[in-house]
């Protein structure tokens, strides 16, 4: 069943997306994957040498989960735009908690829109990253 | 402090191909297991001709070429103390394996806060596809620690 414009109201909360703690594999896996090789994600000698105590997530990787909530609700093909700003560093062993709010329902050129707040938080309830998503209805 | 007469600067575009194994691998790293993102039968059903890139995906591509930090150096920023600190994209048009795609960057902006103790950058990349089809914008906004 698809969700429809009608049935969404602002307050409204996506199906949150918890995420297994970060660790080094997923760090290395997502810095192949992804193509960001910058070493301050996977080389414990250059972070430490940067002033980090340790290897700290891509905020990229924060995005593709936040991605997925987004994807998990809607079909990709209705986002008009996702973007994120990042607050703090996702370090090793977080867990993620990644969450959508409708926060406006609005009408614009004959299209039905949805912005969406989305945040990811660690296990202490820090926010790491916010940003917004605009979805398309039918 | 970072030269702020890059302000407007083109870097030399370059091309990227979506790759299924990519996609897969993205797909894993990230955890994602809704079969349209790994499985072209799927896809199709959802009605794409392909394995769609995912709504983060083109960030990957945008780094696909043989030197992705070199305009790190060209800027003279220090990447032991750069930070992402914002990231958007604006999607125009569906992005699936197969597709070829041109990514053009530019300096959209420099700027500093707190007396230049954080310095941004923001780049700003235009992507099309095969078919000369504007699919994207992304807007990368890099921050810089300094002291």
């Amino acid at each position: 069943m698809s969700i429809t414009f009608e049935s969404i109201n602002v307050g409204s909360e996506l199906p949150a997306l918890d995420v297994p703690p970060i660790t080094r594999t997923t760090l290395a896996l997502f810095a192949g994957a992804s193509g960001d090789h910058n070493p301050i994600h996977i080389d414990l000698d250059f972070a430490r040498e940067a002033g980090q105590e340790d290897v700290f997530a891509h905020g990229m990787l924060t995005m593709a989960y936040l991605g997925r909530l987004l994807t998990g609700w809607v079909p990709q093909r209705q986002l008009r735009s996702f973007n994120l700003r990042f607050l703090g560093i996702t370090h090793l062993q977080d867990a993620l908690s990644c969450t959508g709010t409708v926060i406006e329902k609005l009408e614009e050129g004959g299209e039905k829109l949805v912005r969406v707040e989305v945040a990811s938080c660690d296990q202490q309830d820090n926010r790491k990253a916010v940003g917004e998503a605009l979805i398309v209805f039918p | 402090m970072i030269d702020k007469s890059h302000i407007g600067h083109e870097f030399p575009s370059h091309s990227a191909v979506v790759e299924v194994g990519r996609l897969r691998f993205f797909a894993k790293a990230t955890g994602n297991d809704d079969p349209i993102y790994t499985d072209a039968s799927a896809a199709r059903a959802a009605g794409y001709p392909a394995l769609p890139a995912p709504p983060s995906f083109l960030f990957c591509l945008n780094n696909e070429k043989p030197d992705p930090l070199h305009w790190i150096d060209e800027l003279g920023l220090d990447l032991g103390r750069m930070l992402h600190g914002e990231q958007l994209f604006v999607y125009f048009a569906d992005v699936c394996a197969g597709d070829e795609l041109t990514f053009t960057t530019s300096v959209a902006n420099i700027y500093d806060k707190k007396n230049g103790a954080l310095e941004f950058v923001v780049r700003k990349t235009r992507v099309t596809n095969q078919d000369g089809v504007h699919v994207a914008d992304l807007q990368n906004t890099t921050v810089q620690r300094n002291g």
